[in-house]
């Protein structure tokens, strides 16, 4: 799975996540890109992308990623499939 | 929706829940209107988001209130303003072990010293239990407590006076006994729930650190349904009846090949063992006062010959309606509603084929859990929660006696040529008068379990029936009817607030259990009778349309009643009581005392 194949299912999520097909993430995304990403709608964010990679992210990862390019770097380094 | 039946795909629902909400949303379905206060000693966003999932399925469109975080406490006993103006319907306590304050361990304490502790921590929640029922009389619905993530001391700290896990068992018997103690108290059993998910994977710890939720955001799903199924039944949004297939489902094989002896129940082999299991759980299921029919494409005699199976446990007269013949399933199923007077989407539709629940789910939109291996079948029904039980009457005791009862009478009814005949020979006697508190609990579940006799659908809770019941400005009659065949037990009420001198009718319902009785016109003689006791000279009447309850819209015209204005909702009546003539002239009515 390459990184360019990485970001496109993330975008899905993204858009599933906050029900807006018209969202569209690059490795610079923050928070303050997306309306309602805010501290709760992170929670579910993180939740789906696990299922989506079939992973789980380590509790530091989740308090130290700044944006959508560190989530896809854990997500190249550990996804099983 | 599927996604939202037992099993559903936790994940799968957060992921997407605002899509649901919003399909949900777009449903054109009458859903009553709750509102729900959720107090919590945690993180509850997600679980408030997933109960207006399960409640929007269950035909509940719930508005909430949420106390700050963890500030549980401080909103139940000092209130807010907010809490205060929102005026719940219910309120939840989402308290977990978390919020345990008074344990501590200390290997050198007394046992009387943990005895205090658990004093201590019980009367934090008593005393907020109290201070809301004063407030909001409003049914209370609170976590008990799920076990701990570790034992310090092992095993021994389930019996040890100083383990944890010794600690919470106690306290939640005391849950327990409160709530069995008090009416409108209700438990939600976390440490039910968390076991069956798993506590290791229920109590991951990182969910608590990161998001101070205490327990694993997969398992908010399981928590939050488990919440919805309580409020569902509160408000008489629970199911009423099975509709069972046969062949694959109450019993290995199909019974027209294979024969009586071929099919599979008994204890004989690993299937048959485990289609006996299912029938016992049904079985049971009736105890509680869950209806029986069964749906099946066979011929009648086989299928009544496999109910006799000696090494069933589920025999025919458990069965109030038998369909065994070769129909499409969702005509059987419609006519099992009609024959019961019981309406379809009451109905859960329990069958292995899935061509089957298709058709039945697509035509009638009903609930069709998917059974398809024989060992988990119980399992799938007792989770999906459709019967939850949180109000027990004697009517749920006796269900299935009464609806028997009806089916002799409607065999006695074709002896007879004239109907009022029929009506005289069934020798019938009715109880009307004014709310005995015995009966309390029996009156709230029939205001919120009646939707096709109601004129106004009005829902109430224990608590303001009690209240309406002991006013002096209302006029409130229950009605008990008994005939030759048995007690219909209660069946009518009839709410009036009295303003000036004339009576407004708040909430006029009857069970169809004991449609075209005459009991209708029975309580309107004790109603007007009532009224011109107290001087009082006229009666409006309110008739409010919902989709279930067309059959009485005109039911003031056939009291009498002029009609003053109505458009295509609802409609105003009124009734001048001078010289009115009884109108019930078949049902023997004994004066009972009023209440007030």
């Amino acid at each position: 799975m390459n990184r360019a194949e990485i970001m496109e299912r993330l975008n899905e999520v993204f858009r599933d996540v906050f029900d807006d097909s018209s969202i569209v993430v690059d490795d610079s995304t923050t928070s303050k890109d997306i309306e309602d990403w805010d501290s709760l709608e992170h929670i579910n964010l993180v939740g789906a992308v696990e299922q989506e990679f079939k992973m789980r992210f380590k509790m530091k990862e989740v308090s130290s990623m700044k944006n959508v390019g560190e989530m896809a770097d854990i997500v190249a380094e550990r996804a099983k499939r | 929706m599927k996604e939202l039946t037992y099993p559903f795909d936790g994940a799968f629902l957060l992921k997407n829940k605002k899509k649901i909400r919003r399909k949900l949303m777009e449903e054109k379905v009458v859903r009553i209107k709750k509102k729900i206060a959720v107090l919590g000693g945690s993180t509850t966003d997600d679980i408030i988001s997933m109960m207006e999932l399960f409640l929007l399925e269950q035909g509940i469109e719930p508005e909430f209130y949420q106390s700050e975080y963890g500030r549980y406490w401080q909103d139940a006993v000092f209130g807010t303003d907010e809490l205060l103006s929102f005026k719940p319907d219910v309120i939840y306590v989402h308290t977990t072990s978390r919020n345990i304050t008074e344990y501590s361990l200390d290997m050198n304490n007394e046992p009387s010293s943990y005895q205090e502790m658990l004093k201590r921590q019980y009367e934090h929640f008593y005393f907020m239990w109290e201070k809301l029922s004063e407030v909001y009389a409003c049914p209370i619905i609170q976590n008990n407590f799920e076990y701990p993530l570790y034992r310090t001391q092992g095993n021994r700290d389930c019996w040890d006076y100083r383990g944890k896990v010794n600690f919470i068992n106690r306290l939640n018997l005391m849950l327990s006994d409160y709530a069995s103690e008090h009416e409108g108290f209700y438990i939600n059993d976390i440490n039910y729930i968390s076991a069956c998910y798993g506590l290791d994977k229920w109590l991951e710890p990182s969910y608590w650190y990161l998001y101070k939720y205490a327990l694993n955001i997969y398992a908010i799903p399981e928590l939050s349904f488990n919440v919805s199924n309580i409020i569902k039944s509160l408000f008489g949004q629970n199911k009423k009846a099975l509709a069972l297939d046969l062949d694959n489902t109450l019993w290995g094989g199909v019974i027209g090949d294979d024969g009586v002896s071929g099919i599979d129940i008994g204890m004989e082999t690993a299937a048959a063992e485990a289609y006996r299991a299912f029938q016992q759980y049904i079985k049971e299921q009736k105890q509680i006062g869950v209806m029986l029919s069964i749906c099946s494409k066979n011929d009648y005699d086989n299928a009544v010959a496999g109910l006799e199976h000696p090494d069933g446990v589920l025999k025919p007269d458990d069965f109030l309606c038998i369909k065994a013949n070769w129909e499409p399933k969702d005509v059987n199923v419609e006519n099992i509603a009609h024959e019961t007077g019981i309406l379809p989407e009451s109905i859960v539709f329990a069958d292995d084929n899935p061509a089957e629940r298709e058709i039945v789910s697509s035509q009638l939109g009903i609930k069709t859990p998917e059974l398809d291996n024989p060992e988990d079948y119980i399992r799938i029904i007792d989770r999906n929660g459709f019967f939850e039980v949180t109000a027990f009457t004697s009517d749920d005791l006796r269900r299935n006696e009464m609806y028997q009862q009806n089916a002799e009478r409607a065999a006695v009814c074709r002896q007879y040529e004239n109907y009022s005949d029929y009506l005289l020979s069934l020798e019938m006697k009715a109880v009307i008068e004014g709310f005995r508190s015995v009966y309390i609990p029996r009156i709230t579940q029939l205001t919120n379990k009646s939707n096709q006799f109601n004129l106004t659908t009005k829902r109430y809770t224990q608590q303001e029936i009690e209240k309406v019941g002991n006013d002096k400005n209302h006029i409130c009659l229950y009605g008990r009817l008994i005939d030759k065949f048995g007690d219909n037990g209660i069946v009518s009420v009839v709410i009036g607030r009295i303003e000036d001198s004339a009576l407004h009718i708040e909430l006029w319902l009857m069970s169809c259990r004991v449609l075209k009785r005459d009991m209708e016109f029975a309580m309107l003689d004790s109603l007007v009778q009532e009224c011109q006791q107290r001087n009082i000279n006229k009666i409006y009447g309110y008739y409010y349309r919902t989709k279930k309850n067309a059959m009485v819209s005109s039911l003031f015209g056939q009291f009498g009643f002029e009609q003053l204005e109505a458009d295509e909702n609802r409609s105003k009546w009124k009734l001048e009581l001078s010289g009115y003539i009884n109108k019930n002239k078949v049902i023997m009515v004994e004066e009972g005392e009023m209440a007030i």
